[in-house]
C-alpha cells in the first residue's frame, strides 16, 4: 500500500510537470478522461453496448503506455489483495468531476454512476516491469460493465480482449505457466452478485484509513466509515493467523462463495463477516465439488490441514479440482502455509 | 451474420425483431471466435457452430438471455476440452430463455454445461461424454443445471461422469426425458429439488440408475413432487468410481431408483432389470445433521406398478449372502429402510430393514418382508414438469 501510494504521489507530482510542459510546447488542450467512453455512451460503430476497442480511449493516462495516470486517478491499494499468479497490481479508481462516494458501513464503497476502477496487472521488477493486461469496471447508467484490455508485445497499447487469451509467464515464484486474461464473462463470474456486477476490492474494511479519510476531507466520500474490523494488511507478519486466513478467504473466495454469488450452491460462505463454522467449512461435506473433493470428507477438518477439501483444491493447479476456478494458473505457497497454520491450529 | 430483415419471418420466428443469426466454424481461434460470439450475442440471436471438431482451451460462458446455441448434430458438432487448462466447467450458463441444442462436449475437466440460476432453459440433443469411461478422474457433471426454474432436458447422452450424468440441484419446475444416461455414478440425479418429471429415459451402466435425494445444509432444501416413471432402468452395476466424500460415493453399485429423504415421489411404470442391488430403493437420509430446516424422511413415497425382472440378485449390503439365501436366492424388487412413509401398489414385493431411528446406520436392521398400504388418494400431478412452453423451442 505504502508503494503504491508513494508512487501516486510521485506520479502526481512528475505528472504536473508533465501537463505543464506538453501544454506549453503544443498549446494543446489538457488531456480529458472520457466520461463517454466510462459511460458507454455516444460510441461509433455499436449503439447497444458500447465497448471501446482501445484502453487509451477512456483517456485515464496521459500517455499510450499507461505508465502516466490523470492526475485526477486516486491511487489505491489494498489491505489484503486477490492473488494473481504473483502479478503486480496497480490500482486506480476515477471518479467523474463533483461525484460524492457513499460509505456504506465497512463494505463496499458505493460508486456513482461515472465511476471507473482501473486495475493492471504486471509482472518483472522495475525497468523490467511489464503491463499484460488492465481491468475495468465502469460504473455505467444500467449498472457495472467489467472489461478486459491487453496489452501488446510492445507494450504500447492496450487492447479489448473479449474473449480473453492466454500467454506464457514465468511468475515471481518462478514458475512458467500459461497465464490466463479472462474474458469479459469470466470477469462478471466473480463481479457479480444476485445477477448484478459488482466491484470487489474496494470495501471501507479493506483500504486504507488514510486512504478513505482523505477522501473524505476532500469531499469525495460522504463520511469516513467506521470500520471496527479492518481486513489484515497481508504482509503484516504480526497479524493473526485466523484474521488472515479470513482476509484471504474473504477476498479470494467469498465473491463466489456466498448467499447470492457464483458458488452460492454449495453452502459455502466464505465471508469476513460470516460467524457459523459450519458455513465456512468446518467439518461441512462437499455438495458439488466431484472429484475436487479427492475423497476428503470435509472442506475444513480442525488440526488437520491435509484432510481438509479447502487446502487440497487451493493447492491444486487442475481444472476441475483448482479454486478460485478463475484467476489463477499457479499455487499461492505463502497462501498455503496461512490456510495450514490456521487449521491446523483450530480446536481439534 | 444473417440478418433477418423481413418482419414477417421475423415475427413468425417469435423471436426479437433484428435477431441475428452467428455462424462459428471450427478450426484456427475457435476459441476466442466462439467466446466473442457469446459475449456479444443479443438476446433471441441464434449461434451456429458449424460441424466439426472445436479444440479449446477454456471453459466457453453464455451470460445473454434468450440466445439460441445451436450446433450441427451431436456427433457432428463436438467441443472438445481434452486440453482444457483452466474453468471449473465446459459451458457455464447463467442467462435466462436459453436453448442448448445439438452438439457434443468432450472430456471437460470439471462439469459438461452448467446453468446457474438460468431460468427457462432447454437442453436438447446435447451429448457430454469422458471418452475413457468411468474414471475418478472425470469431470462431476454431466449436465448440471442449478438453482433454476423451469428445466427441460430431452434427448441427451452422458457417460462417465464421476458423479452424475444428469444432475438438476435446487432447482424447479423439471422434466428430464428420453434421455441415455450410461456409466456414470449416478445417471440421473435430481437433487432438492421440486416439480420434476423423469420419463422415457434409459439408465444403464450406471452404478445407481436414477436418484431423487433431498440433502441438508444447502441453500434450497424440501425436496418433493416428483415422479418417475416410464423409464428403462438396465444393468446398473458399474462398481462406485465417485471420489470418496461426495455423496453419491455411498450409491450401492446394483441401484435401479433410489429415493432419499423428499416428500411425494411417485415411481412408476418403470422397466427394471439387471440392477443386482436394490431395483427401488427408499432411504432416509443416513447421516446425522444439525439443520433445523431439513426433513431426512421418505414423506408420502409411492410405489405404482413398475416391470421388475431379475434384480436384488448380488446386493453390495452387509449380510448380502445371508439376505439372498433369506429371501430364495434374490432380495425382492422394493427396499425400504422403513423410515417415514411409504406406499406400493397391493402385490408390490418387497423387503423393510424396519429401522427406528434415522442417522444412526443399519445395525438395528431387522428385515422382514415389506408390508405398506396402498396410497389413499390418486398422486397430484398438478404442477410436476416443465413448464409447457419450454416444448415449443425444440423440433
Amino acid at each position: 500500500m505504502i508503494r503504491s501510494l508513494a508512487i501516486a504521489g510521485l506520479a502526481a507530482g512528475a505528472l504536473a510537470l508533465t501537463v505543464s510542459v506538453a501544454r506549453e510546447a503544443s498549446a494543446l488542450p489538457p488531456p480529458m478522461v472520457n466520461d463517454a467512453a466510462i459511460l458507454g455512451v455516444d460510441q461509433p460503430g455499436s449503439a447497444d453496448r458500447p465497448l471501446p476497442r482501445t484502453l487509451a480511449e477512456y483517456g485515464f493516462f496521459l500517455d499510450g503506455a499507461g505508465r502516466e495516470p490523470d492526475s485526477r486517478l486516486i491511487a489505491y491499494d489494498l489491505n489484503t489483495p486477490l492473488w494473481s499468479d504473483g502479478a503486480d497490481k496497480l490500482r486506480y479508481i476515477y471518479l467523474p468531476e463533483g461525484a460524492l462516494v457513499m460509505a456504506d458501513g465497512d463494505g463496499l464503497l458505493q460508486f456513482p454512476v461515472g465511476t471507473a476502477i482501473i486495475k493492471t496487472f504486471a509482472f518483472g521488477e522495475g525497468e523490467d516491469q511489464r503491463y499484460i493486461e488492465t481491468r475495468l469496471l465502469l460504473h455505467r447508467a444500467d449498472g457495472w460493465v467489467a472489461l478486459p484490455y491487453r496489452w501488446n508485445a510492445e507494450q504500447t497499447e492496450a487492447t479489448l480482449a473479449l474473449a480473453g487469451a492466454r500467454l506464457p509467464i514465468t511468475t515471481p515464484a518462478g514458475e512458467d505457466i500459461s497465464y490466463r486474461i479472462p474474458n469479459m464473462n469470466q470477469c462478471k463470474a466473480c463481479h457479480s452478485l444476485d445477477d448484478a456486477v459488482i466491484p470487489i476490492g474496494p470495501k471501507a474494511r479493506n483500504l486504507s484509513p488514510d486512504l478513505l479519510q482523505r477522501l473524505a476531507d476532500e469531499g469525495r466520500l460522504d463520511l469516513t466509515p467506521a470500520v471496527d474490523h479492518p481486513l489484515p494488511r497481508w504482509n503484516d507478519k504480526s497479524a493473526d493467523t485466523a484474521a488472515l486466513a479470513r482476509g484471504y478467504l474473504d477476498v479470494n473466495c467469498a465473491h463466489c462463495h456466498q448467499p447470492g454469488g457464483g458458488a452460492s450452491n454449495s453452502g459455502l460462505d466464505l465471508r469476513w463477516e460470516q460467524e457459523d463454522a459450519f458455513a465456512i467449512g468446518v467439518r461441512k461435506p462437499p455438495v458439488a465439488a466431484g472429484r475436487g473433493a479427492a475423497g476428503l470428507l470435509v472442506s475444513i477438518e480442525p488440526g488437520k490441514p491435509d484432510a481438509s477439501i479447502l487446502v487440497h483444491r487451493m493447492n491444486s493447479n487442475e481444472p476441475g479440482v483448482a479454486m478460485p476456478e478463475l484467476g489463477r494458473s499457479s499455487v499461492d505457497h505463502k497462501a498455503m502455509v496461512i490456510m495450514r497454520d490456521w487449521i491446523e491450529g483450530m480446536d481439534q | 451474420m444473417i440478418r433477418l430483415t423481413i418482419a414477417a419471418l421475423a415475427l413468425a420466428s417469435a423471436a426479437p425483431l433484428l435477431a441475428e443469426t452467428h455462424r462459428i466454424t471450427p478450426g484456427e481461434g475457435a476459441q476466442e471466435r466462439l467466446q466473442e460470439a457469446l459475449i456479444l450475442a443479443q438476446p433471441g440471436d441464434e449461434i451456429v457452430l458449424e460441424a466439426g471438431r472445436y479444440v479449446l482451451t477454456d471453459g466457453l460462458s453464455l451470460d445473454v438471455d434468450g440466445v439460441i446455441l445451436r450446433g450441427e448434430g451431436m456427433d457432428g458438432t463436438v467441443l472438445d476440452f481434452t486440453t482444457q487448462e483452466g474453468s471449473g466447467e465446459g459451458l457455464l450458463v447463467t442467462s435466462d430463455n436459453v436453448t442448448l441444442r445439438d452438439f457434443a462436449l468432450e472430456n471437460p475437466k470439471g462439469d459438461g454445461i452448467k446453468s446457474k440460476g438460468a431460468d427457462n432453459i432447454v437442453y436438447y440433443r446435447i451429448r457430454v461424454t469422458w471418452t475413457n469411461g468411468p474414471d475418478a478422474g472425470n469431470g462431476a457433471y454431466g449436465i448440471y443445471p442449478v438453482e433454476s426454474t423451469g428445466v427441460l432436458v430431452d434427448g441427451v447422452k452422458v457417460t462417465g461422469a464421476s458423479d452424475a450424468g444428469i444432475y438438476v440441484g435446487q432447482s424447479n419446475r423439471i422434466t428430464v426425458r428420453n434421455s441415455i444416461a450410461e456409466a456414470n455414478v449416478a445417471g440421473i440425479e435430481i437433487e432438492n429439488s421440486r416439480n420434476a418429471l423423469v420419463e422415457h429415459n434409459i439408465a444403464t451402466r450406471n452404478t445407481g440408475g436414477i436418484l431423487v435425494f433431498d440433502l441438508p445444509g444447502l441453500p434450497v432444501m424440501g425436496g418433493g413432487n416428483v415422479i418417475v416413471a416410464n423409464n428403462l432402468v438396465v444393468a446398473n452395476d458399474t462398481p462406485n468410481f465417485a471420489p470418496p466424500g461426495n455423496i453419491v460415493a455411498g450409491v450401492r453399485r446394483g441401484t435401479g431408483i433410489m429415493v432419499m429423504a423428499n416428500e411425494k415421489v411417485l415411481i412408476e411404470d418403470n422397466i427394471l432389470q439387471h440392477n443386482p442391488t436394490a431395483p427401488i430403493m427408499v432411504i432416509a437420509y443416513t447421516l446425522p445433521f444439525d439443520d433445523d430446516r431439513y426433513n431426512p424422511m421418505p414423506r408420502g413415497v409411492v410405489v405404482g406398478t413398475n416391470n421388475y425382472g431379475v434384480g436384488g440378485d448380488d446386493p453390495q449390503l452387509d449380510g448380502a449372502e445371508m439376505l439372498v439365501a433369506a429371501f430364495g436366492g434374490a432380495l425382492p424388487p422394493v427396499m425400504w429402510d422403513g423410515l417415514g412413509s411409504l406406499y406400493a401398489t397391493a402385490g408390490t414385493a418387497g423387503w423393510s430393514l424396519n429401522l427406528t431411528e434415522q442417522g444412526k446406520g443399519l445395525a438395528a436392521a431387522q428385515p422382514s418382508p415389506l408390508n405398506v398400504p396402498e396410497a389413499e388418494t390418486a398422486f397430484d400431478r398438478s404442477g410436476i414438469g416443465a413448464p409447457p412452453e419450454l416444448d415449443d423451442r425444440i423440433g
